[in-house]
This record gives C-alpha cells, sequence and structure tokens, in this order.
C-alpha cells in the first residue's frame, strides 16, 4: 500500500511537472494556432538565465522569476513580433512551422556556443531535500511545482474569463475577423499571448533549474511529453492540458514501477494512441473551444 | 460623413473594386444594392478597415482614413455588423455584448450601452448567460446588431441581416432596424431583399462587377427599369 501510494505521488509530482511545461504550449496554440517548437528551447533558456542568475547575484533560484518570467515574455514577443507574424500571410501554414524548428536549431546551438557542452547545476537551494509527508517521500522542490502549475492554471483561467483583455484574447481564437470588428488588435493579442505562454515557461524554468542539470538538450527531453500532454489535453485548453499531464505523469510512474522503466514510453504513448484513436480531439474539448470556425 | 473616392480594393492579387465612389452623409440610410458576388461585401470590408484599398481614398468626417487599420476605424465611430452574424460562438451572449465595447472610449459607457441596447433587445436580456453559440439564427443577428451599437458608433453598417432567417423573422429584424434609423442613426446597409430595403432608405447605389452602374435615390431607383428587372423581378 505504502509503494502505491509513493507511486501515485511520484506520477503526480511528474505530471505536474508536464503540466508547468504545456500551458504556456496549448495557450500558444490555441490563440496563435502556431506550434512553437522552440517551446522546449525556451525552457532551456529560462534555466540557463536561472542558472546564471542564481550563481552571479547569489539568489534563491525562485527568486530569479522576476527577471526570467520577464525576459521569457519578451522573447516570446520578439518571436511573434519579427519571426510568425512576418510570416501570417504566407498562403503557406507550413512556414510558421520551420520558423520555429529553425529557432529552436539556433538557439540550442547559441547555448552551445555560450555555455558549452557542459551540464549547468543551479544550486538546489533545499529544494531537493526529501520531505516525509506520512508514508510517502517527495522533494520540497517539487511540491513546489505542483502548487505552481496549480497557480499558474487557476491565474491564466482566471485572466481569460475574466478581464476584457483575456477576453479579447478568447474571442481572437473564436473569430478572428470579428474580433478585428470589434476593434481588438489581431497582432498584438498575438503578441500579448506569445508572450504569456513563454512567460509561464519562464516559471517552469526556475522550478525545473534547481532540480534537473541544465544543458543545451534540455528543452528536447522535456518538450516531446509536452506535446503529448497538449494533445491529449485537446489543443489550446489550459484544463485540458492539466489533466492530459497528470495522466501521462501517472501512467508513466506506474508502469515505470509496475512494468519496467524500459517500458514506460511503450506505455505512454501506447495509451496515447489509443485515446487519440477513440478520441481524436483530444480528451477534453477545449474550453477556448478554438477547432470551432464561426458560420 | 463617409466620402469613397475611386476606391479600388480586392483580395490579394485580385482587384474586386474598380473605382468605386459613393457618399453617406450624417443621419441618411444608404443602402447598396447588387448581385451575389458583385462586391458589396468587400466594399463594406474596406471601409471597416479590413481590407486596404490599392487606390482611392477614403475619408470620414474630414479626416483621410484610407490606410487605418479596423480597430482605428472602430475608434473614428464606425462599425460593421457583418454578414453571418460572426458571433463568438462560446462566448456567452454578455461576454459578446461587452467585447463591442471593447476600444477604450466605447469601455467607460459600457454600462450606460448595455442598458440602452438590451432596452432595445429585451430577448436578448433573457439570454445574457447563455452562449452565443447555443441561440437560433435569429436570436443570434439581434446579438450581433447590439453588439454593433454597443460601442454606440457614428455610422452603422449592415451586411445582409437578414440573409438565412425564417420571413416572419425577417419582419422582426427589419422592425430593429428601421427603429434604429428613427433614432437618427447614420445607416449603410446591404440587403438581399432591395425592395423592402429601398423602401427604407434615402438613397441608394448599384453595384455591378465591382463597379457602381447608378446611384440615385430610393424612389428613383424603385421605378428605374433596370433595377425593377434585375433586382426587384418585377
Ligand atoms: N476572401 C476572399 N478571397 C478572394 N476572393 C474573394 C474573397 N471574398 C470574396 N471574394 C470574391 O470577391 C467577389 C465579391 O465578393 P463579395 O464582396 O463577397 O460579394 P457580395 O457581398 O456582393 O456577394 C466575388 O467574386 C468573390 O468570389
Ligand atoms: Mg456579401
Amino acid at each position: 500500500m505504502n509503494t502505491f501510494l509513493q507511486v501515485l505521488t511520484n506520477g503526480i509530482m511528474l505530471g505536474s511537472l508536464f503540466a508547468i511545461v504545456a500551458v504556456g504550449l496549448t495557450l500558444i496554440f490555441g490563440i496563435v494556432k502556431v506550434v512553437n517548437f522552440a517551446h522546449g528551447e525556451f525552457l532551456m533558456v529560462g534555466m540557463y538565465l536561472t542558472y546564471v542568475l542564481t550563481t552571479w547575484m547569489g539568489i534563491h533560484p525562485f527568486a530569479t522569476v522576476i527577471l526570467v518570467a520577464p525576459a521569457l515574455f519578451l522573447l516570446g514577443a520578439v518571436t511573434q513580433r519579427f519571426l510568425i507574424q512576418p510570416l501570417m500571410s504566407a498562403d503557406d501554414d507550413h512556414i510558421q512551422i520551420f520558423a520555429t524548428v529553425g529557432l529552436s536549431t539556433a538557439l540550442i546551438n547559441l547555448a552551445l556556443l555560450v555555455f558549452g557542452a557542459d551540464i549547468a547545476s543551479t544550486p538546489a537551494s533545499g529544494l531537493r531535500t526529501p520531505l516525509q509527508l506520512g508514508p510517502v517521500r517527495l522533494l520540497s522542490g517539487q511540491v513546489a511545482i505542483l502548487v505552481a502549475s496549480i497557480a499558474v492554471v487557476v491565474v491564466l483561467q482566471f485572466f481569460l474569463s475574466r478581464t476584457q483583455t483575456g477576453r479579447a484574447i478568447r474571442a481572437v481564437a473564436q473569430n478572428r475577423a470579428a474580433a478585428q470588428l470589434m476593434g481588438i488588435n489581431v497582432n498584438w493579442i498575438y503578441i500579448l499571448t506569445f508572450g504569456i505562454g513563454a512567460a509561464c515557461v519562464g516559471v517552469a524554468s526556475v522550478l525545473i533549474a534547481p532540480l534537473y542539470p541544465t544543458s543545451s538538450g534540455i528543452g528536447t527531453y522535456f518538450v516531446l511529453t509536452a506535446f503529448v500532454v497538449v494533445v491529449l489535453g485537446g489543443l489550446g485548453s489550459i484544463g485540458g492540458a492539466f489533466a492530459g499531464a497528470m495522466i501521462i505523469g501517472l501512467i508513466d510512474s506506474f508502469a515505470g514501477f509496475y512494468i519496467g522503466s524500459d517500458l514506460r514510453e511503450v506505455a505512454v504513448f501506447g495509451v496515447f494512441l489509443l485515446i487519440l484513436i477513440l478520441k481524436p480531439s483530444g480528451l477534453f474539448s477545449s474550453r477556448l473551444n478554438l477547432s470551432h470556425v464561426s458560420p | 460623413m463617409l466620402r469613397l473616392e475611386n476606391i479600388h480594393a480586392g483580395y490579394g492579387p485580385t482587384t474586386i473594386l474598380h473605382d468605386i465612389s459613393l457618399a453617406v452623409e450624417a443621419g441618411e440610410v444608404v443602402t447598396i444594392v447588387g448581385a451575389n458576388g458583385a462586391g458589396k461585401t468587400t466594399t463594406l470590408r474596406t471601409i471597416a478597415g479590413l481590407i486596404r484599398p490599392t487606390a482611392g481614398k477614403i475619408t470620414f468626417e474630414g479626416e483621410d482614413v484610407t490606410r487605418l487599420s479596423s480597430h482605428e476605424m472602430v475608434d473614428r465611430g464606425i462599425t460593421l455588423i457583418p454578414e453571418g452574424r460572426q458571433l463568438f460562438p462560446d462566448m456567452t451572449v454578455q461576454e459578446n455584448l461587452l467585447m463591442g465595447a471593447y476600444r477604450k472610449a466605447a469601455r467607460q459607457h459600457k454600462d450606460a450601452a448595455l442598458e440602452e441596447v438590451l432596452s432595445l433587445f429585451p430577448r436578448v436580456r433573457e439570454r445574457l448567460a447563455q452562449k452565443a453559440g447555443s441561440l437560433s439564427g435569429g436570436e443570434q443577428q439581434m446579438v450581433a446588431i447590439a453588439r454593433g451599437m454597443m460601442a454606440r458608433p457614428k455610422l452603422l453598417m449592415f451586411d445582409e441581416p437578414s440573409l438565412g432567417l425564417a420571413p416572419i423573422i425577417v419582419t422582426q429584424v427589419f422592425d430593429v432596424i428601421e427603429t434604429i434609423v428613427k433614432t437618427g442613426a447614420t445607416v449603410l446597409i446591404v440587403e438581399q431583399n432591395v425592395f423592402h430595403t429601398l423602401k427604407a432608405a434615402d438613397r441608394g447605389y448599384v453595384l455591378e462587377n465591382g463597379e457602381i452602374v447608378l446611384a440615385d435615390t430610393s424612389d428613383a431607383l424603385l421605378h428605374n427599369d433596370h433595377v425593377r428587372q434585375a433586382y426587384l423581378g418585377i
């Protein structure tokens, strides 16, 4: 029983990690309708920033969020304004995919140039300290990720449903032309949304950096699962991404323990394919309902 | 108030509008009559700033607005109620209406504007909390009109407000538009129901293949042989 609870806890912790990486990705996809293949590299940039700020300034990794999140917002906004927006009028949507893949490669090589091939270890600052909660053990840093991922989802949902700017973002996703007629500056909304999505990954960076060593390849490691989570949850659905992340985290954890750690990915992708065959639009019809094209 | 001078516009390399000139004076109701594909929607979208003219000039209240984008046109007081209603389907009716008052100037009086439009559309009030996508076609059209009025525009443009609606609903939509007209609003309207619209309008333009072939008072157009044959089926 105690083992079961431990595996369950590990699954939830892993799920919240996937969730906080995936939320920004699904937001950008859902609103701007761009699959950001550089999302993992945004995470990498954020983690390197956390590493640099923590080691140079000697501050707690979490404190760097006040600089890392705005920096990532800027990176996202600039990506949308100067890379994606000029390509938006192109007839071929695939050009945007090539652009974000190109950006991802460029960021990886930039990281190699600046930091070399060695890993960078952000100080753990007590976040790798095991906590004993009844029968289960977990790291304080993992608890922080769980709390933060829930907070990010709640704040985003509140922003999107209760503020005028949030409503405008949803309006653009639901009917772009009508949004323009309301006087919404659609290009500006895209820039803002890309920035917010990237800022979310900035928040993820400062939480992940103390637990995982940073390297130029770290983005690829996380983002593949994030894509699975986003598709599983229903493209563009923030709550769906959270639930999808939890499902993937739990499958990963249980399959790893009860079937064998080599078969974790087989189980994850097996369930993923099964769900997609049964429900191609993802588990949760999007809260923003982005697939909906007006009559 | 609004003046188009020798406007050419279209989509990408295709020019749809050729040398369009038209004017709408304050307080007037003006209609554009034309067959399917003549370019009526393209004309309204160009005025709304969704399509940038390739040549020609648009002025509004004396200001050159040719190169302004749609959100700047909304700021100037021009609102287009688009063909096919174009609501935000997964937002509530109330949220849809609030989007109509999105711009800063409109936002300040959004509560008062909401009360105004709801008194004009009592049926909409009952639907405020419902998803716009769940309404009937007629109700959606009412919401689309109400949403357009939330910004208190100086010039209200309608594109085929009765399209796809049952006859009894069409009558209701026209009643609403007539009520709006009676308040002294300036209106530019495109409608398939030419007879009804010419009756309500002061003047009309006839658009064929992207060119204006006739411009006259509604009465004159109603008695014009070409208009009677081509658009009134008489
Ligand atoms: N988005 C578009 N892209 C290219 N051509 C278009 C587009 N919309 C309309 N057209 C073309 O422009 C012409 C005029 O269309 P439109 O202005 O919608 O006519 P109307 O409203 O009078 O029926 C038509 O030939 C139509 O095929
Ligand atoms: Mg039309």
